[in-house]
Order: C-alpha cells, then structure tokens, then sequence
C-alpha cells in the first residue's frame, strides 16, 4: 500500500488521528524528559544543601510571587567570563530543594545564584526599598511593602508539611517552631535571608571531581 | 433518516460564538499589549512601578504574557477552530451548549487569572503561572473543547478530515498532556502549591512544556489556521497536500524533543542538550515544509496582495514564521547559545514570533472572518492597511533593537581583559540597553495603535447587525457511505 493509502485509513478516522498524535508526540517526551525524572542524581542534595529554613522558605515563596526570576536567573553556566562574573558554576546536586526550580530565562539584572554574602544586610534592606539609593543606574522596581508586611502570614506550619510529603526533611522540632522562628519578622527580613542564603553551597573544584 | 436528525445535520451553523470569540480575543490582545508596553515602559523609566506590588514590572510582565498567550492567542484559536471545523465537516458544531459553557469558562479563567496574578499568586514557572486552582479548571474547560471538536469531526459529511483539524486538533492533545504534567503540584493553601518535581528534574519538565507550549499552542494551533484560511482568502488549494501529510506527522514527532535547549549549559545531563540540539534542528524541516508549501498556495494569486489586507497579513505572517523558524534551530546550536541565552535576543525571537507570526496571522484571519460573520463588507479597507504598515513597523523595530541589544549585551558580559577579568560591571550594560529599551517601547506603542485600529474598524464593521446565519451545503450524495460507523 502506498504511503498516502497508509494515510486514507487515518485521516479518515477520528480516533486514529488522535490517538496517532498522542502517541507520536509521546515518543519524544517518554525517551528524553521520563528518563531524566527518574534520574536520581539530579534530585540527590549535594553533601551541604539542607532544606530551606522557615524564614528563608518564606523568602523564597516571596521571590516566587514576586516574580523576581522573570529578570534575575539563578543559574551561572560554566563559561569563564560567568564564573569570574558570578562565582561557581552550577551543579545540579545544589537545587534538590527548590520547587519550583528558579533558574530563570532572561537577565535584566545579574544572576543571583552566590548573591549570598556579596552584600550587607543593611545593603538590602534600602536596595529592596529603593534600588536606585545605592545602585543610581538600577532600573529595579522597589518593593517597599515587604518593610510593611509579617513574613508569618499563618500558614507556615501547613507550607512545611506539604514540602516535607515531598520529601524535603523537616523535622517537627522545626515545623513545631516554626512560627516563632517567624516572630515579629517582616516580608523584607525574610528576603534577606532567603537571599544571603543564596549561594551557600561551597563546592569547588574538589567536590566536583567526586562526580 | 428520521426528520430529528436529518434538522440536526442541516441546521446552521452555530457562528455567534466564533464571534463571541473573536470579540474577546481582540478585547485581551489590546490589555495585553497595554500590559507589555507598560512593563516595556518600566524598564525606561522605572518610577512607574510607583511602589504598587500590582503595578511592579515582576507582575505586570506575567499578567502581560498570559492575556496574550492564553487570553488574545487561544481565543483566536478556539474561535476559528469552530468555524472551520463546522465548514469543514458540513455540520454543525457539536453540544453547542457545551461549546457555549468553554467559552464562559474560558473567559472568566482570564478574568480571574489575569487578577490572581496581579494579587501575586504564581506558581513560578514561565507560560505556566498560574496556581492549582485555575491549572484544574482550565484543564476541565480544555477536554469540554476536546469533546466539542473531535465530536464535530466525528459527525462529519465528509469522508477526509480536513489538515486544518488535524493542526488544531494536535494542539488540543498535545496541549492537554504539557499542561497536566507540568502543573503537577503538591497544594499548601488555597493560592500556593510545590511543584512535584525538584530543582533540576523541575527544569527539564518546564523547557518540555515551556517550549511545546510555543510548538502545539503557537505553531501547531496558528497553522491550522493558516491550513484553512489561506486557501479560503487566496482562493486556491493547498499547493501539495502530500507535503502537509509529511510535515504534520514531522512536526508533531520533533517538535517535542527541543525543550533542553532552553537549558544549554546549565545542571541537567549533557545528553538531554544534545539531543535538544538535534531535534530542534530536525525541526527546521517540516517547519519550512509548512512554510514553503503555505507560499506556493498564494503563488497563483499574488495580484490579490494589492487588494486584499486580509492576505496581505497572511502572507507576511508566513514570512516571519519561516524567520523565525530558521532563527529558533540556529539559537539551539550551543555555541550560539552562548550569545543569545539570558539576553534580549530571546525576548527578540519571541516577539518576531509573537508579533510577526502569531499576531499577524490572526488579524488577517479577523479581517476575513468578521466581514463574513457581519454579512457586510469591512468598513474600511484603508484603516486595515494603515493597521498592516503599523504592525509591520512595530515588529521589525522591536526585533531589530532586540537583536543588537543581545548582541551587545552578551559581547560585553563575556568580554574579558587582559589579565583575565571581566571587563565591564553589570551595571555598565544595563546602561548600555537604555537606548534599545526606548526603541523598543516605541515599537510596541506602534503595534499597540495598529491593534487598535483594527478593534475599530472591526467595531465598526460588526455595529448593528447580528451573526449572519450560515447552513451547512446540501449536498446531492452522502460522501461518507464508505466510513459511515467507522468513526
């Protein structure tokens, strides 16, 4: 049978067409993206990563909402020129803890993936509230609600125990202090933390060879 | 035959809620186009996020790449979908109620969703914002499309299932399966869940629906408007539909593999690269497949390009989808990655996709669609040309400034001295986008006005009358005696 008289029984066919579709444009993602799932080296924590604390995991969830990864990545590639820019190059090891991942598409401002400890505390807190006070050229918006806002906004407990059926491994003594650990914490602090955090894992070239 | 159905298969076709689609398509292409100038505005002059959370650039740019993605992008497609599925089946649409109940679904999904994300709920993952609760309704109102249809195309007149249904109806599919996996979501409160997948498995599953969300919804859907409304408008057949035959089936098995190269360089394994790689440039086959064969149907009816604004857009749509279909597999090979990755050279190669593509070849199909669903002619073929030069302006502007502005920017973050260190700060080529941020907001203003002119003209167009009632043809034999029962 010709190829178009192999093709007269499909596109006649409403159920053919769709499964054909469904299972044709399944090949691609059973052989590629289902292999890479059940991949347990990218989701194994590298040695040093822990799940983020309370107050950095509200930081985090801020930075989501906020959409900051819409202009800042958290992913440094291993080309020379990012690696002086930025720091360590990325390692898959260092996300395990991260849902969603926060690599980011676009950089309108700089990676942040080793932000941590670049910068004070202080620094922060007036960049987050008035970017251009300390960077005139920044065209970062400000973000001075989160000086006004508790990070504890009463569901922390329930944020950790979802996180902790996912598999991260909070034990109850943190879950159970949670909300202290919160205590009189604005919005603001909670991003500082998230993002001095940022960065911590140390692996140099060492660790790496383990690989 | 009884007389019940023999009423149901030459009843008219159920056109009103093309029209209904076609409104609200236009009314979400114009606040969605609002939102990307205004984010574009934020990034020349940054006092106008005001220090409002809902008017910060974070949200505004989210909301701006839903309502024109999902609000302006799939309404286009589900509107047009029901109207050549119907012309093309010879019947009328099927369980229009349940047609009817998508389209309130749908839009009051935009409303509220376009708001949440202004409130800041967002799941943080690109093209796929949107929290649990809307991911499980859109999920019900996408199988209620699904049913209406394939249960038009079961009911069909004619034997063949036109190439236009196959198009949309990938989309229908393919869509579905991305979406379902993708937002799989563990949920904490009423507006926050986790992703089920972690950090870098996360990526992997986000670029496979980040990038077939552009495949099946932007290529596979468009095309199946293109499938019909090309040929309805240059009034010629399909140049070869052997060639559809092949690229449909090439399409929709490449297409699907090239989400890792959104992913170059970063922690996931190499080979996942390298087979995005490949595929993605596998892919530039039946993409200019699609194109070539969709230029040979206009090439019997050039003349009707100096009269006809809606073919005017139309042909330009095809010029920029094979653009950007050459662009996309070059910007896939690593080692221009490296150049393109992170800077506003993507921001560039969506839009000339977005704009040159998608935009366009919507406007074309409206302005061929309205005039007919009006039963009168477009009010003003002028105002349509000044939209087509307008839109044609905007999108080579934008790209064009996108382009040299992420050229310019990965040149200089790579750039290093003598001694091995960077040569320029962050900062200084921030500074160095100024100028290709204030021409490319200028572009978007320029497209903004033409979308506009368009909504007018069509306005004006639709003013005063009703939805023109169109029966299905009677024809003298039944062409599916051969398939009856086997569909």
């Amino acid at each position: 049978m010709s190829f178009l008289g192999v093709h007269k029984a499909i596109e006649r066919n409403t159920g053919l067409l769709i499964f054909g579709i469904l299972i044709v444009a399944s090949i691609g993602g059973l052989v590629q993206v289902l292999p890479s799932v059940w991949d347990d080296s990218l989701s194994t924590p590298a040695a040093n990563v822990v799940p983020y604390p309370p107050l950095e995991l509200v930081g985090r969830d801020i930075y989501i909402r906020e959409s900051c990864s819409t202009c800042h990545s958290q992913q440094v590639r291993p080309l020379l020129a990012e690696v002086k820019r930025y720091g360590e190059y990325a390692r898959a090891g260092e996300f395990a803890y991260d849902r969603p991942f926060l690599w980011g598409s676009k950089r309108t401002g700089p990676d942040l993936l080793r932000v941590g400890g670049k910068y004070t505390d202080a620094w922060h807190r007036i960049h987050m509230i008035d970017p251009q006070a300390v960077v005139p050229a920044s065209i970062m918006p400000p973000y001075p609600w989160l000086a006004e806002r508790q990070a504890d906004a009463g569901d922390i407990q329930t944020r950790l125990r979802t996180l902790r059926t996912l598999g991260h491994p909070y034990s109850d003594e943190v879950i159970d202090s949670a909300p202290a650990a919160l205590e009189g914490k604005t919005e603001l602090d909670a991003m500082i933390a998230y993002l001095q955090g940022l960065g911590r894992f140390a692996g140099g070239p060492d660790e790496h060879a383990e690989h | 035959m009884t007389i019940q159905t023999k009423a149901r298969l030459t009843a008219p076709y159920e056109d009103r809620i093309v029209t209904a689609f076609t409104a609200c398509s236009i009314v979400w292409a114009i606040l969605g186009m609002t939102a990307g100038v205004y984010a574009a505005a934020e990034l020349v002059w940054p006092q106008l996020n005001f220090g409002l959370p809902w008017l910060s650039f974070g949200r505004i740019r989210t909301a701006h790449t839903n309502l024109v993605l999902f609000g302006f992008g799939v309404s286009a497609l589900i509107g047009t979908s029901f109207y050549s599925v119907q012309r093309t089946s010879h019947v009328r649409l099927f369980a229009p109620w349940l047609a009817w109940s998508v389209f309130y679904a749908w839009q009051l999904a935009i409303v509220l969703g376009a708001w949440s994300l202004l409130a800041g709920w967002n799941g943080g993952k690109e093209y796929a914002e949107l929290e649990w609760p809307f991911d499980i309704a859109i999920t019900v109102a996408w199988l209620a499309y699904a049913v209406v249809f394939f249960g038009t195309i079961a009911r069909r007149k004619i034997a063949p299932i036109y190439i236009s249904n196959w198009f949309y109806g990938s989309l229908i599919i393919v869509v579905a399966m991305l979406h379902v996996v993708n937002n799989l979501a563990l949920p904490a409160t009423l507006g926050k869940s986790y992703s089920l997948f972690p950090g870098a498995q996360d990526a992997i599953v986000q670029w496979w629906y980040g990038h077939n969300a552009v495949g099946f919804l932007l290529t596979g859907g468009f095309l199946g408007m293109l499938y019909y409304f090309l040929p309805k408008q240059a009034e010629q057949p399909i140049w070869s539909y052997r060639l559809s035959i092949v690229a449909f089936w090439a399409f929709v098995y490449s297409y699907i593999w090239a989400g890792p190269h959104h992913l170059h360089y970063t922690a996931i394994p190499e080979w996942v690269q390298s087979l995005g790689v490949v595929m993605s440039l596998v892919l530039l086959a039946p993409s200019w497949a699609t194109m070539i064969n969709g230029v040979m149907t206009v090439s019997n009816a050039w003349q009707k390009l100096r009269t006809d604004p809606a073919l005017k857009f139309i042909v330009l749509a095809l010029v920029f989808y094979g653009l950007a279909t050459f662009e996309g597999p070059m910007m896939a090979i690593r080692s221009v990655n490296v150049m393109s990755h992170f800077t506003e050279w993507t921001i560039g190669h969506v839009h000339s996709g977005a704009l040159g593509w998608n935009a366009m070849i919507t406007f074309g199909t409206f302005y061929f669609l309205v005039p007919r669903l009006a039963g009168r002619p477009l009010h003003s073929v002028q105002l349509a040309n000044m939209h087509f030069w307008l839109a044609l302006t905007g999108t080579l502007l934008y790209i064009l400034s996108m382009w040299a502005a992420g050229l310019s920017q990965s040149l200089l973050w790579l750039s290093l001295d003598d001694l091995g260190a960077v040569r320029y700060s962050f900062v200084d080529v921030m500074r160095a986008m100024a100028p290709y941020y204030l021409l490319r907001l200028l572009a978007g203003i320029l497209f903004l006005i033409g979308t506009v002119l368009m909504a007018v003209n069509l306005l004006r167009t639709f003013a005063g009358v009703r939805t023109v009632e169109v029966a299905p043809p009677i024809l003298a034999t039944t062409h599916r005696e051969a398939t009856v029962g086997t569909s």
